[in-house]
């Protein structure tokens, strides 16, 4: 098991970080292209231009690779561009059909072509960041390690091309048609995007391996895409949640003792689960939450409403809590709904019976208020038959504010009664 | 006076299918055109081949004599309301900055000056209270309103507008029109693709009556006639259709 506080678990960390962030940081132009498979057909895609890079050039040197790499994808884009529109397959059949195809011409390249060499296709894939402090580059004097070398200079490139280029990829993502029309070709920043995600999968394989940069194209920034309004906060999140995933990932990979590249994408993973159930505008729990809050008002309204008509029949007669729950259809919701009741002290225990306090009947006074005024107003205005005007005015009347009430009141111009004859309160 | 559009025998295809035929047209400046025609007809294509989105098969475009390259400056244009994703994290205002990019050139980012202009634009659309809501939370009218207060941000003398009117409420619509009449009155040329053939002579000074070909160009009086009408809408134009098809299953025979 790999300490996590030493010097080869803290470079682990950074360089996963570093490699991570580089991801992000194109990652979320692709995302909010529509174009988040683009990078896995491209993470693919470079395999056949990297092999021929090693033929030609005989060597590991990163120069000549990211050359090769770099010309693949753009080959790549181009086919699939060309596909799609001359051809005519859709788009996602023409991505499937150009990035399967090159990195299988990739693997044979590599078997065909190199012989007496490791090239390992198996290390593409998961990559082997528990290696990398250990290959170590001298750089201005400092043993560097040579995979954080390479990845802190595609985080670099990236960096600077986004921040010089901001506002021409922030347009031409959001409205292509417009950026070309003022000059801005969509299409130059197309290839320009297609260009650092190749550059930055090649910079990434060899500490990360393809799977990794594959997810963190991807899973950051739709993670920073569901908490954060406007573009800048959502780029320095999915670098931040990023490089988070690098640590979490890292720590549970050491402490279980796993592939770190695989841990580390699952963390990335379980963040965006946390992000789809707790966002505050799109999230599944706010969601139920507000829901469940909704229904709980409505609910409770409902009972008090309820216990204001029996008042009105001017009997002695009052509900009692059980008898009350069951007529609002039971269960917890309704349990709930009079716990709440009773402790804003808008209804009391008399006995066993429910009283309201002197608040709880003015606001079922204003509900029951809303209730008829809506019944006279679809009657009047509508001509609604009566039958009709109950259930309509029982859903509406938890949402007719003082404000429509005011106006509904002018609306049917001060009916004492509504249209069954009940006194409007 | 150089007309402000001038289309000089324009033919547009789509993977060799014509969709516009030998388009001759010349608009004066300071109109409010109306590009009226049925579905189908090639009004957006009109628009697109103008600005350079769609290549041409054949002739040429000038806006006040010359290339629309030349021209960019000149030139705003609201593309359709659902051509854009409005989850995109950005606030109303800047969509409405996004208007001044052209003018800044590469690099360059928006200040104080660009700022005060989008605000300008916002509040001439009514949409100011909106300036830092995300842009998902607005309506279909209020994301018209936001697409022309970018366009007013582009500070360009002819106007290109795809279907402002699509999904909008009646409000909107009339603030909108009001708008662009006042645009003209200030010498801007406004072409918008309409659907509405009852409000036509209410709205535009100006028509252009299009069915793959076109049928007329001029001032609404004399150009918008039931004649015309009939010409645009009325008995299909099946020969041109025809053509078109025989030489599109050519293309893809061979």
């Amino acid at each position: 098991m790999p300490a996590i506080l030493n010097a080869e678990g803290l470079w682990i960390v950074v360089i996963a970080a570093t490699t991570n962030a580089a991801c992000a940081l194109v990652g979320s132009f692709l995302v909010l292209r529509r174009l988040s498979m683009m990078g896995d057909a491209l993470s693919h895609a470079v395999l056949p231009g990297l092999a021929a890079a090693f033929i030609l050039s005989g060597s590991y040197s990163i120069g000549p690779l990211m050359l090769g790499a770099v010309a693949a994808g753009l080959v790549a884009t181009l086919l699939i561009h060309t596909l799609h529109h001359y051809a005519r397959v859709p788009g996602d059949a023409s991505m499937g059909v150009v990035f399967t195809s090159l990195f299988a011409l990739g693997v044979v390249l590599v078997e065909q072509g190199i012989h007496g060499v490791h090239f390992d296709v198996k290390c593409v894939y998961e990559g082997t960041l528990e290696l990398t402090p250990f290959w170590t580059w001298n750089v201005l004097g400092y043993d560097l390690p040579r995979a954080f070398v390479v990845t802190g200079g595609a985080l670099s490139i990236n960096a600077l091309l986004v921040a010089l280029l901001w506002k021409e990829l922030k347009l031409s993502a959001f409205d292509p048609a417009l950026a070309t029309t003022m000059g801005f070709s969509a299409a130059a920043m197309h290839y320009l995007l297609m260009t650092l995600v190749a550059m930055t999968a090649v910079a990434s394989f060899e500490a990360v391996g393809s799977i990794l940069v594959v997810a963190m194209l991807i899973i950051p920034p739709a993670t920073a895409h569901l908490l954060a309004d406007r573009l800048g906060a959502m780029v320095l999140l999915a670098v931040f949640i990023a490089a988070l995933s690098a640590v979490l990932g890292y720590l549970a990979g050491a402490w279980l003792d796993t592939n770190l590249a695989g841990m580390i994408t699952v963390a990335a993973a379980a963040l965006y689960g946390l992000a789809v159930l707790f966002s505050p505008r799109h999230g599944l729990v706010s969601a139920a939450r507000r829901n469940w809050q909704i229904a709980l008002r409505v609910v409770s309204e409902d009972l008090l409403a309820m216990l204001y008509r029996v008042e009105e029949l001017g009997g002695q007669r009052r509900l009692g809590a059980a008898e009350a729950q069951s007529a609002l259809g039971g269960g917890l919701l309704a349990r709930w709904a009079l716990a709440k009741l009773l402790r804003g002290g808008r209804v009391e225990r008399a006995g066993d019976r429910l009283e309201l306090t002197a608040t709880g009947r003015e606001s079922a006074r204003q509900l029951v208020r809303s209730h008829r005024l809506w019944e006279t107003y679809l009657v009047k205005h509508l001509g609604l038959p009566l039958d009709h005007v109950h259930q309509g005015a029982h859903r509406t009347e938890h949402y007719i504010g003082r404000q429509l009430r005011d106006q509904l009141q002018q609306e049917v111009e001060a009916n004492a009664a509504d249209p069954h004859g009940r006194e409007i309160p | 006076m150089l007309p402000a559009l001038e289309i000089h025998d324009m033919t547009v295809a789509y993977h060799r299918r014509p969709v516009l035929w030998d388009i001759d047209l010349a608009v004066p400046e300071g109109k409010l055109v109306g590009v009226i025609g049925p579905n189908g007809a090639g009004k957006t294509t009109l628009i697109k081949a103008v600005l350079g989105l769609t290549p041409l098969a054949s002739g040429k475009v000038e806006i006040y004599g010359r290339p629309y390259r030349q021209q960019r400056r000149l030139v705003g244009y609201v593309p359709q309301r659902e051509s854009v994703d409005w989850d995109f994290p950005v606030t109303v205002r800047d969509v409405v900055l996004m208007g001044c990019y052209g003018r800044l050139g590469w690099f360059r980012r928006p200040g104080r000056a660009e700022r005060q202009i989008a605000d300008r634009c916002l509040e001439q659309v009514g949409m100011t209270s909106f300036a830092r809501r995300q842009i998902s939370q607005l309506s279909g009218g209020q994301q018209q309103r936001v697409f022309l207060a970018r366009a007013l941000a582009e500070e360009a003398k002819i106007y290109f507008l795809d279907e402002p009117f699509a999904g909008v409420d009646a409000a909107t619509e009339s603030a909108i029109v009001n708008l662009l009449q006042s645009m003209r009155h200030s010498g801007k040329t406004v072409f918008v693709v309409h659907h509405d053939l009852q409000t036509v002579r209410e709205y535009f000074d100006y028509v252009i009556l299009l069915n793959l070909r076109l049928v007329a160009c001029g001032p609404v009086a004399e150009t918008f006639t039931p004649d015309n009408l009939h010409k645009t809408y009325g008995g299909r134009l099946t020969l041109l259709d025809e053509v078109a098809e025989a030489m599109r299953q050519r293309e893809r025979a061979r």
